[in-house]
């Protein structure tokens, strides 16, 4: 039992789990990346709390959690859209929390989006387990808390950092946070199976909109929409790039996420850039999806702002 | 070497070094990885080998496509043929119970090849394999290739359940399941030994490239080296010694 002082957590929600920047150097050995689905939200839950790009969340998927602070303290919560209590006293998304010791400390269900993510400054101070990451794993049983790959529970305790300089109470500015209700049109970069697509099923898919299904999480979504057409149906396995447009026989793509599994040997029409996973992070199941190719050149100066913006100390 | 890459992603490249599934070449992408991680090591996040091809993951930050790939064929082109008596040197031995209580399709993999258990295992155990690529799962090693008469279709169905170390067959491929996970593949055995543990310096037994060769043992074997039986998720009667008793 950890007696440093954290978040006594009283309802763990529907999916709880700590996420980072994902796993380094494990694709070898068959072990999954994982790491924040929206690195938007995250990364910005960590930024205005002063903490280094990389460090440790959690990551609450379809809200309802409550927690009790042991400690003065400040977090953050940002992405899907719940409604943050204190005491019973409504809080801002987006912006820098107070904490005292004895907070009470509850998160509603969302009214838009999916993971709400939450910071706490300094971080939380949990060991970091294979690819030195905190995520957790459900599907390998590594990762996370306890190392064991379970999902937050009822009475888990989270140590946080107790050190670090407390930050001014600022917020994001409106212009940052995104909507998660809009509709999404995804970035794609072609990949050189793409040959493997007569022109017409190219066409298809980048004119008509594809559902985001129920079938989705961490590992892959599942899309429906137009079946698209394969020429030479199975490939040798390979290793897999996240977002991966991957098109099993049945026509229906899949994409690949952050815990996929490491090789696979469905033919890849191309890769969905890291951004437009960060903003489907948070669609719902029914979402439309609008496909855009985009060239490799574009999606890394696009990837590339990005990782500065939050690589900066602030 | 002869290779050619593909942009995957926004950050990985895959060279591919063949396009059929060939021993030949598992070795030169071992070559490959070994060379690429030595020259290049901190500006690879990731080095993925499997049957034809290595995924290489660069970092944006500090990396470009155009100056990894120059680094990649500088790197490559320096590499000697692969020496092929170089191997054998490597194989790993893995203690296997074949038996129907810890692998229940045995029965049913030796009736399709018309074979005695007996000769299955003894078939089984006697060839030398090669990891041609990690994935499935932590440490899942694909193993190849059993002989042709072992060769079984997966299960239609697969089981929800397959305790971790069991030992399988489908189509022409091996494999030992590292980690109790669904399967379907033809169950003909289990390892006592522990093929991925996240506490070791090397959490997964085996990787790409390496041997392996299985060493029939018997149940009380199996037992000293703390090969578990108290987990199978397979009819319960079948554990009745009287049913199946030891074979060995």
């Amino acid at each position: 039992m950890n007696h440093q002082p954290g978040f006594t957590f009283t309802k763990p929600g529907f999916l709880s789990l700590l996420q980072d920047g994902g796993r380094r150097g494990v694709m070898h050995m068959g072990l999954a990346i994982g790491g924040a689905m929206d690195r938007h939200a995250w990364a910005w839950a960590n930024r205005l709390l002063g903490n280094a790009y990389g460090t440790a969340a959690l990551e609450i998927t379809f809200g309802g959690v409550e927690f009790i602070s042991q400690l003065d303290t400040q977090i953050s919560i940002t992405g899907a859209e719940v409604e943050c209590h204190i005491n019973g006293e409504h809080r801002a998304l987006w912006s820098v929390i107070n904490l005292k010791t004895g907070d009470h400390v509850t998160l509603s269900a969302p009214k838009s989006g999916v993971r709400a993510y939450l910071a706490v400054l300094g971080g939380f101070q949990v060991k970091p387990g294979l690819g030195n990451s905190c995520s957790t794993f459900t599907r390998e049983g590594t990762g996370g808390l306890h190392l064991d790959g379970h999902p937050l529970a009822a009475g888990d305790h989270l140590p946080c950092g107790s050190n670090a300089h407390t930050v001014p109470n600022r917020k994001v500015s409106e212009h940052w946070k995104p909507d998660y209700r809009d509709e999404l049109e995804l970035s794609v970069i072609p990949g050189a199976q793409i040959a493997r697509f007569p022109a017409a099923v190219l066409e298809t898919f980048f004119s008509q909109p594809y559902t985001l299904t129920p079938q989705t999480d961490r590992m892959g979504a599942r899309l429906k929409g137009p079946a698209l057409e394969v020429i030479g149906k199975t490939l040798i396995s390979e290793g897999t790039s996240l977002g991966a447009i991957q098109v099993p026989s049945d026509g229906q793509p899949i994409l690949l996420l952050n815990d996929r599994q490491t090789i696979g040997g469905y033919p890849k029409l191309g890769a969905v850039t890291p951004r437009s996973l960060d903003a489907l992070a948070q669609r719902t199941p029914g979402t439309k999806l609008q496909f855009r190719p985009t060239t490799l050149h574009e999606a890394q100066q696009e990837e590339r702002k990005f990782l500065k913006f939050f690589s900066i100390d602030v | 070497m002869l290779w050619r890459y593909e942009v995957t992603g926004i950050d990985t490249v895959t060279l591919h070094f063949g396009d059929a599934i060939d021993i030949v070449l598992v070795e030169r992408i071992q070559q490959a990885a070994g060379a690429l991680a030595d020259k290049l090591g901190q500006r690879l996040i990731e080095i993925v080998p499997s049957y034809t091809s290595l995924l290489l993951r660069y970092d944006l930050l500090s990396d470009d496509l155009a100056s990894l790939i120059s680094s990649v064929t500088e790197t490559l082109s320096a590499l000697p043929e692969v020496e092929t008596n170089k191997r054998g040197s490597r194989v790993v031995e893995i203690p296997v119970y074949y038996d129907s209580t810890v692998g229940p399709d045995l029965a049913s993999v030796a009736a399709g090849s018309g074979l005695s258990i007996e000769e299955v295992i003894q078939k089984h155990s006697a060839k030398v394999y090669n990891v041609f690529a990690i994935g499935f799962a932590p440490g899942f090693a694909y193993l190849g290739e059993v002989p042709s008469e072992l060769a079984a279709p997966r299960l239609a169905t697969p089981r929800s359940k397959v305790p971790a170390g069991t030992l399988g067959i489908a189509d022409t491929q091996t494999a030992l399941y590292p980690l109790e996970s669904p399967g379907g593949w033809n169950l003909i055995g289990r390892t006592p030994l522990r093929l991925f543990d996240p506490d070791r310096d090397h959490p997964a037994l085996l990787e790409a490239g390496q041997q392996v060769r299985f060493r029939a043992i018997s149940r009380s074997e199996y037992l000293e080296l703390e090969g578990q039986l108290d987990d199978l998720p397979w009819a319960p009667e079948i554990l009745d010694e009287s049913i199946c008793g030891d074979r060995k």
